[in-house]
Formats: structure tokens, sequence, C-alpha cells
């Protein structure tokens, strides 16, 4: 079954829903204001509030959420287990550690590349020993222990880097990366991280029909033809390269790419590479959303996006997981 | 005319030898059944043969090429392998698995260009299973999901099909009716080289039948020339009845 609406329909809600984060804040404009703002007229503090403020920001979650989707969903192809994500394998705390790493140290002075190339390393390192990982062991558990283990061990190292800051500023720094967010990011902030989050995205786009063979186990998989080789270099490249971007970007945002492939998958066949671009359009959908609530519920201190992603997201993740019948371990 | 050729090969992984210099090949219009006990080296020899498993020494070719530099792809359009274990990680519908098949010859699910939507279609009809075609394969049983592995291996159009132990855990009428799709595809022109525990199934199906022992191949010949109940004592420890064709097990050893 192919449901040729999806993506269509998916593209509509996500250009609505940005649409309406420029709409919606502490002061809610009008939609003929935001239109002439969006073409570059009426007043100057609406194009401001739109143009710097609004947009930019609402972009920034669509990418984050459509980078994080495809991740998953692809890494779910490669590794045959819905439970599979860059959250919950560790590869976002990775990348948010290096990323806090080069800011500690003030690698970052050298250039604005410097914090994205830190997230995108941590990234490929952390994906590329999952990936090696998936090599040796069939266990999904062993998995899904070992992304554990690699979260854990980022969220203790980031514990240090904390433990060792050198004033209250740098500390909340920190903590803003930890917990993830999209607020006062700018458009020059966009530009250096959407043609890695693309690169990789495009990459994991052009491979997918291999893990529409990965369907039928490592061994079958190859003897139908796919080179099993490239085909983990590709997606382990790819999920890095846009899940490191996207840390870059808003810190690291756990259980993105869990919910929305797995609510994606039934509407496709449950075939990976199908799952990939609705993936990313909806998990980009529901991260532009979540933001929005973020920005209208009236709380003292802003919540973080990642904070909130996790409250949805982790539930979820343990009812997909209590789903699975035990026996496919 | 493609032709899987198996020349002195050895394997060992971390210092046991699971296959010694075994030899053998396998033509179109032939079924070649591998009989041997658990641990015999029989799927060894089969991933060594296809250049999925490197062997220390010898050469194994498919067609013209060798093995082990043969693309996936190349290879998956000269044979169909269906290997021992064969998971489905996701519960796609039954076409969508066949349709798989297609995979070497650039296939992309849910969007069959027309040879693979031909091809696909009479895998699913010589296979009995074009009133399941979009069905979810979790919701079947043990029988039309052999029949859909074997419909997803014959959707290739390959020459040769090298299959691992197809009718394990299959009822004696499933058994049957897999070993005919098989040998409806070797009358058709196909060359298969099939691993088999049930001899009766074997002396029944095969023009061939290749016995290996501790990593060797120990006989390869015709039912009549090489199955008997010496041979049976020697390679499985039991003792068994053979008229011809007809084996009747009596016990072990």
């Amino acid at each position: 079954m192919r449901a040729l609406w999806l993506n269509p329909v998916l593209v509509g809600l996500s250009l609505t829903a940005v649409f309406a984060a420029c709409l919606l804040g502490s002061t809610p404009l009008p939609v003929d204001r935001v239109f002439a703002a969006l073409f570059g007229m009426g007043s100057e503090a609406d194009q401001l509030v739109v143009w710097a403020i609004r947009l930019p920001r609402a972009l920034a979650a669509f990418l984050v959420g459509a980078a994080l989707g495809i991740s998953g969903a692809a890494l779910q192809g490669l590794l045959r287990n819905p439970l599979a994500e860059p959250g919950v394998l560790g590869v976002s705390a990775s990348a948010a550690l290096t990323a806090t790493f080069a800011l500690y140290f003030g690698l970052v002075a050298l250039g604005d590349w410097v914090l994205p190339l830190a997230a995108i390393i941590g990234a490929l390192a952390a994906t590329a020993i999952i990936a090696f990982a998936a090599i040796r062991t069939q266990s999904v558990v062993t998995l899904i222990l070992i992304g554990v283990g690699l979260s854990s061990f980022a969220g203790a190292m980031m514990s240090l880097l904390m433990n060792f800051a050198p004033n209250p500023f740098t500390l909340s720094d920190m903590v803003n990366w930890m917990l993830g967010s999209v607020a006062n990011r700018s458009f020059q902030e966009i530009k250096y991280t959407a043609p890695v989050m693309l690169g990789g995205m495009a990459i994991l786009f052009f491979s997918r029909r291999g893990l529409s063979a990965l369907t039928l186990g490592e061994e079958a998989a190859s003897g139908i033809g796919l080179n099993l080789r490239n085909q983990r270099i590709l997606t382990v490249l790819g999920a890095g390269l846009a899940t490191g971007a996207s840390v870059a970007l808003a810190g690291a945002i756990g259980f993105v790419g869990i919910v929305a492939p797995h609510l994606i998958r039934p509407l496709v066949g449950h075939d990976p590479a199908r799952s990939l671009i609705p993936s990313a359009l909806f998990s980009g959908l529901i991260i532009v959303l979540a933001d929005i609530c973020i920005r209208i519920i009236p709380t003292t201190n802003e919540l973080k996006l990642g904070v909130v992603a996790a409250l949805i997201g982790a539930p979820a993740f343990v009812w997909i997981a209590m789903q699975r019948r035990t026996s496919d371990g | 005319m493609v032709e899987l050729r198996a020349d002195n090969i050895t394997l060992s992984v971390n210092g046991a030898e699971l296959v010694k210099d075994a030899s053998f090949a396998l033509k179109p219009g032939e079924l070649v059944v591998i009989l041997g006990p658990n641990g015999a080296g029989k799927t060894s020899l089969l991933r060594a043969s296809l250049g999925l498993a490197a062997p220390s020494s010898g050469h194994a070719s498919i067609g013209s090429e060798a093995a082990d530099r043969i693309s996936p792809a190349q290879r998956a359009r000269m044979i169909s392998y269906l290997p021992q274990s064969r998971p489905l990680s996701w519960p796609n519908v039954v076409k969508d698995v066949v349709s798989l098949g297609r995979f070497s010859h650039g296939a992309t699910l849910g969007r069959l260009k027309g040879p693979d939507a031909k091809a696909v279609e009479t895998a699913l009809a010589k296979c009995d299973l074009t009133h399941l075609a979009e069905r979810r394969a979790d919701t079947l049983s043990g029988g039309e999901l052999s029949r859909v592995h074997c419909a997803r291996a014959f959707a290739a159009e390959a020459p040769l099909l090298v299959a691992d132990e197809p009718v394990a855990a299959l009822d004696p009428k499933h058994q049957f009716r897999t070993m005919d799709l098989i040998k409806a595809f070797v009358s058709s022109g196909g060359g298969a080289l099939v691993v088999l525990h049930d001899i009766g199934l074997a002396a029944r199906y095969a023009t061939r039948l290749i016995w290996m022992k501790d990593g060797c191949i120990v006989a390869d010949g015709s039912v009549l020339e090489t199955l008997n109940s010496a041979r049976l004592e020697t390679i499985y420890g039991i003792k068994a009845k053979v008229d011809g064709f007809n084996v009747q097990l009596e016990g072990a050893l």
C-alpha cells in the first residue's frame, strides 16, 4: 500500500505549522501583518519579530526535527529495530559532549564552524560504535544497552565538565546544551548547520533502498544483492551528519526519532525506505508544534524543547518497547 | 550457461576447519541435495562458494566470475540464495517481501516497473500466493511463509538457486509442496543446490547427492550410486534399510 496523500499532507501541515509559529507568541500577530512582514512589507517591528525571531526559530525546530526523524527511521531500518534512535543510542549525547568540550576549552573562538564540526565528530563516532557493535551482535537488547552505556558515559563527562565550569555563565551554557532548545536561533546559525543536516539527510535518502533489503536479515540481504558494508557506512555517515548538525543547532533533543517513524510505518507498508521522508516531515512538524506550545505556555522560565520532547517521547519509547514480543530479542 | 563451481575450498574460522578441500559444481537442470549431520560444514560450504565467507584456500566461481570478486548485485542476478535463518524484521505485506527478490534488478518497493512487476506476479502465482499478496507476512502460517521465501527467490529469475534447509520445521505436506516448487524450477531450466535433513525427501527429489561429514565431501553422485545403508551408517551413525529410492530408518547405532 502506498499512501500517496501522505507526503503532500505532511508538507502542507508543516508549512501551516511554521506559519502558525510566526503568528503565535507572547504578542500574537494577526495573519495579514505576518504575511506583510514575510514579504518585506509592514512595520519594521513586525519584520524584526518575524524574520529575526520567530521564522528562524520555527525553521530551526523543523530542521532539527526532520534530521532526527529521518536519522531515527534510517537507524531503525539498518538495525532492524523500532527502538533505535539517535537519542536512545547515545548519538545525541555524544554529539552534545564533544560540542560542550569545544565550548569548554574555548575552541569555538577558532571559528563558527568549530561547534558544528565538534558535534558532528561526536555523533559520527557514536554511530560508528553502534554500527560496529551491530555487526558483532544480533541482539537488539545488547545494542540498546550499548546506547545506554554511551549516553551514560557522555552524561558523566558532561557532569565532569560542569563540575569544573569556571563560572556560572559557562555552566548555564552547558545546561542549555544538555536540555536542548531552539530559542534565539538566527539565520546565521542555521546557515552553518543546515547544509550538513541536508547533506546527511540526502545520503540517507539516496541509500534508502538497502534498508528495504535488510528487512530479510543481513545474510539474505546480501544474498539479494545488497552491498552490506557500503550500506552500513552510508547510513552511519548520513545519520551521524544529520544528528551531529542538529545537536550543533539545538543541543541534545532525545526520543524525537522514535515517535514519528513508529506512527508512519503502518502507513507505508512497514518499509523502512518509504518511511524516511514522511518520518522526517512528521518529526519536523511535531517539533515545530512542541516549540509553539513552549512559547505560548506561560511559565516563569521558558521550558526547554529537549525536556518537552523527552516528556512525550520517553513514555512512547516505553510503550513501543512493551508492544514488542520478547521472542525477537 | 551459468555454473556454480567450488574448487578445493578450505574454510577456517578461528582456527577450526569448517570445510576441508571441498569441490563440487552445480549446473542448470540439476537438483543437487547436500546431506550430512549437524556441523558437517554444509552451510559453510554454501557460504564460501557464494563468496559470502572468504575461504582460506581454494577458489569458487559463479559463471565466469570469481565468487569473492563478483558484486553482490551481479551475484544475485545469477544465484538466488535462501539462507537457513529467514527473519522478517518488519510485518511487510507478502507482495513487498517477494518484490525484494527483484532488488538486484533495481526494483523499489511499492513502485515496481514492468518486468519487475511481471516477475513478482509470476512468482506469486507459481507459489500459490496470489490471494495472499496483500496479507501481512506476520499473519501467515509456517507453510505459507516458506512459500513466500521461495517466491522471493524465484522472483529474481536467476538461473541458479541455493537453499539452506528450505523445509526445516514444515509439516510433511508443506515439505513436499516446497520441494515440488524447487523441482518445477529445475524442470524449467534452473539449477538448485539444496541442504536437506530428510534422507527420504532427498532420495525422492535429488538428481544428485553430495554427502558431507566433518567438513569433507565424502561422496558425490546419483541417488542409486551413493545412497546405501553403509553410507548412512558412516555419515549419520544410524541404522537403515535402503532399497533403491526407499529408505527406512531404524534407529541410532
